[in-house]
């Protein structure tokens, strides 16, 4: 006993204080990709290395259309490698969900040379990756909704509808002393019929569909979807086959989008305060005060 | 090409068994093929199992119809003391779909043959349970890794009952239903117990809820993109999958990785293998109420996992290993991070065994419990960590060495008494032995090459390839196709054979400790399903 205690006294807290400060993360991760639309002169060599399809192009006549879904990335860093003028670079930002699958999308036009390399922008649609419009408008629906009936406590049922478990290992680091969710008054609950939010990782596999819908439907009003990771999101790099359906929201309807090959601790939690206005309230109170 | 050792072997096997066998080729050192007229593989399984002891290591198919008209099936054996794999190729032929079936005698393929009939079609003719086991019984009848299934087919919905579970009847006998979605944050699979009373006397189990078509979808992916799916079959194994793929493709493709990315992938594959194990022994004593020790595990687990990033990028090892060797060098600086991170590990992780040695309750729960014995481990085919716990000395990198293992000796821990606590020691022992390992590569690591540029992948080559994850034994087969893509892609995770160790190790156990057994194996429902 004396030894337990002594070992705990010695290591002293551990937790780190995100989000209320920043975290420090190792510049060798591989956040968003940032794409230089000035600066791309050929979309084609990152397109081409792309396991996800996340970088896709449609060329018309001697017109491009380049599209960057964050919802597919798995962050490998190859298309920053492919293109050869710097215009992708890799950053370290993380915290990437969204309320609405369109703004992880990103699109650039492009006029052409006669070599396909790209001669002028021609526009750029650059509304997504925007987590201040999100906040917002989450914040509002949240505030009005789930945190008057939830008070300060949130129960968060996981389902697991086909995930590697990459996202499964991200989402029990939660709950350690590091990142100690519990913090927040945020729990991971047993039954479907305690929680407010359910948390779903994996592309949907046709063997899960059903577990999950049961799922949902077991969760009383009001309840909140969170869709984590490329597979969650999009289906990732297993797509739509004959064992997979593509995504939670060919399922159910998500509130909440977490981009990540598996999204790092902090980025859930990002998503998870998102997805309940918690976040929104903490920056409010800290321009208040 | 066919070398001395292999022209004297294809002699022998020719007196033993006739004109059954076709040839005998070895495409390179260590990966011999043995080609037999027909599908009736139980004349060379019983003399290769009774003449040398050999092991069946695993069972698969391919469809060969368009380029040879003929189904194979592939049977890896392996013999204690030699690097070498013996791969036996036994055509099933399209008209009559059939071949006799090995797991009333080797119950190690019970699974793996019921695979290859849901995936191919094809009929395990004897075998004692040729029920469905990768396509759940709501599915209509197709067989997706047939050529002529496209990946993309969309499956009219489900009817129906998944899976018919026997009944167990008596009194007091009661069958409590567990998942697919469990009370914890784990991966989805079905138990059915059926229980008297308390202990359990029967386990029934139901995967592949997480099947999502990999190893089709293998035959779709560029190569270079498939590394990524290798490294999705089973999250907590980016490294180990994607290293195995890799290896595969080498092999088949004559690559030679340069020493420093060998050094590199040993260094991660161990790294891969302490997060795992301190984090089971961490969930392992949590089960049974020693949630502070679990606390510091898991802070460690984190503090490695931190480490994993700033040596990849990726928590999980992502993104790093890449045919041809690994797609980043380290720097002084990071290998300094590396010693420095690795040091404290060690003397913390000290403090953790010595807090968990000094819980008696702790090991009072877990010494006989969940026990699996040596005999029935063998007989089941067991791997990995879950199989030295119950006397099975096997380790790919000791047995088939790959990467830079052979240059850093090690131990292998080897218990005979199957139990929770004995699995847990195999875990602590490793994780000890793992720190040495990465210890003396460390001072490898900074050579100048980490990678060789790779050429067109050549087509219609086949390659085996073996990883010692940290759960166990992980195979990787290829054939590669034209344009750098793959025409088969089979992957067998250590999970696949080792489930039945857990149908095994619960009988007799109360229910309620059913988690910490199951803990003990952790074993992998993606890497199974796939």
């Amino acid at each position: 006993m004396f030894k337990i205690l002594q070992k705990t006294a010695s290591t002293g807290t551990v937790t780190v204080n995100y989000a209320a400060e920043p975290i420090k993360i190792s510049e060798r991760f591989r956040g968003r990709p940032d794409f230089d639309f000035d600066k791309w002169k050929d979309a084609r060599p990152a397109a081409e290395v792309c396991p996800t399809g996340a970088i896709s192009l449609s060329d018309k006549g001697d017109s491009r259309k380049v599209t960057v879904d964050y919802g597919l990335c798995i962050f490998c860093g190859l298309c920053a490698e492919a293109s050869s003028e710097q215009a992708v670079r890799i950053t370290q930002e993380f915290e990437l969900a969204a309320s609405d699958r369109r703004n992880l999308v990103l699109t650039a036009e492009y006029t052409l040379n006669a070599d396909r390399t790209h001669r002028g922008l021609r526009k750029v649609d650059r509304k997504s990756v925007n987590v201040e419009t999100d906040v917002e408008n989450l914040g509002k629906k949240a505030r009005e909704t789930i945190h008057k009936i939830l008070g300060r406590s949130l129960a968060i049922r996981e389902v697991d509808a086909g995930s590697c478990n990459g996202c499964e290992l991200e989402i029990v680091a939660l709950n350690n002393p590091v990142h100690d969710i519990e913090r927040f008054g945020i729990q991971f609950v047993a039954s479907p019929r305690h929680a407010d939010m359910l948390l779903v990782t994996g592309p949907v596999t046709r063997n899960m569909e059903l577990a999950l819908l049961k799922t949902y439907r077991a969760m009383a009003e009001p309840k909140v979807v969170v869709a984590v990771g490329a597979c969650g999101i999009s289906g990732g790099i297993f797509g739509v086959n004959y064992a997979s359906l593509g995504g939670v929201d060919k399922v159910l309807p998500v509130d909440v989008y977490i981009p990540g090959c598996p999204p790092r601790p902090q980025a859930l939690l990002h998503g998870i305060l998102l997805a309940i206005g918690r976040l929104a309230e903490r920056l409010h109170n800290d321009r208040a005060g | 090409m066919m070398t001395q050792s292999t022209s004297a072997m294809f002699e022998a096997l020719r007196q033993k068994l006739g004109p059954q066998v076709q040839s005998v080729r070895a495409d390179r050192e260590n990966e011999v093929y043995v080609l037999l007229r027909d599908a009736d593989i139980r004349p060379i399984t019983e003399h290769l199992r009774g003449e040398f002891g050999a092991r069946l290591v695993t069972v698969f198919a391919e469809d060969r119809r368009s380029a040879e008209g003929v189904f194979f099936n592939y049977y890896v054996f392996e013999q204690k003391g030699s690097a070498q794999y013996l791969i036996v190729q036994a055509p099933v032929r399209s008209d009559s779909l059939e071949f006799p079936s090995l797991s009333a005698e080797l119950p190690a393929v019970n699974w793996q043959e019921r695979e290859i009939q849901d995936w191919f079609g094809l009929k395990a003719v004897g075998h004692p349970n040729p029920r469905r086991v990768a396509l759940h019984d709501n599915w209509p009848d197709v067989y997706p890794l047939r050529k002529d299934f496209p990946l993309e087919t969309v499956l009219p919905p489900f009817e129906g009952e998944r899976h018919i579970y026997r009944p167990a009847f008596g009194e007091g006998v009661l069958q409590v239903p567990v998942g697919p979605v469990h009370a914890g944050i784990i991966e989805p699979g079905h138990f059915n117990f059926a229980v008297a009373g308390e202990p359990i006397l029967y386990l029934q189990l139901r995967m592949f809820y997480t099947h999502k078509g990999t190893e089709k979808l293998f035959e779709k992916l560029l190569i270079h993109k498939a590394v990524f799916l290798a490294e999705s079959i089973s999250g907590d194994s980016s490294f180990s999958h994607g290293t195995a793929f890799c290896q595969a493709i080498e092999r088949a493709a004559s690559i030679e990785v340069p020493l420093r990315g060998l050094v590199m992938r040993t260094i991660l594959l161990e790294l891969e293998r302490i997060c795992n194990h301190v984090g089971d022994i961490g969930a392992i004593v949590t089960d049974v109420g020693f949630v502070i020790a679990n606390a510091h595990a898991s802070r460690l687990k984190e503090t490695m996992v931190t480490l994993n990033e700033q040596l990849t990028g990726s928590r999980l090892l992502r993104g790093m290993v890449c045919v041809g060797g690994v797609r980043r060098g380290w720097d002084q600086v990071q290998l300094n991070t590396l010693r420095d991170t690795l040091d404290s590990f060690a003397r913390e992780f000290q403090d953790l065994i010595s807090l968990i040695d000094r819980s008696e309750s702790t090991r009072d729960r877990l010494e006989q419990t969940g026990v699996l014995r040596p005999d029935k481990a063998r007989d089941l085919g067991i791997v990995g960590v879950g199989g030295r716990a119950s006397g099975v000395d096997l380790d790919v990198r000791r047995d088939h060495p790959y990467a830079a293992y052979s240059r850093y000796p090690f131990r292998v821990p080897v218990y005979q008494a199957g139990d929770v606590w004995h699995r847990m020691q195999v875990r602590i022992d490793e994780v000890n032995e793992s720190i040495g390992i990465v210890r003396k590569a460390m001072t490898d690591a900074l050579q100048r090459e980490f990678r060789v540029p790779v050429p067109s992948i050549p087509s219609d080559r086949c390659a085996l390839s073996a990883v010692e994850g940290w759960r166990g034994e992980t195979i990787h087969w290829i054939r590669t196709g034209p344009d750098n893509h793959l025409q088969r892609c089979k992957i067998k995770d250590s999970s696949l054979n080792n489930w039945p160790a857990l149908v095994e190790a619960v009988q007799g156990n109360i229910i309620a400790d059913f988690p910490v057994i199951n803990k003990s194996f952790n074993l992998s429902y993606s890497g199974t399903d796939r």
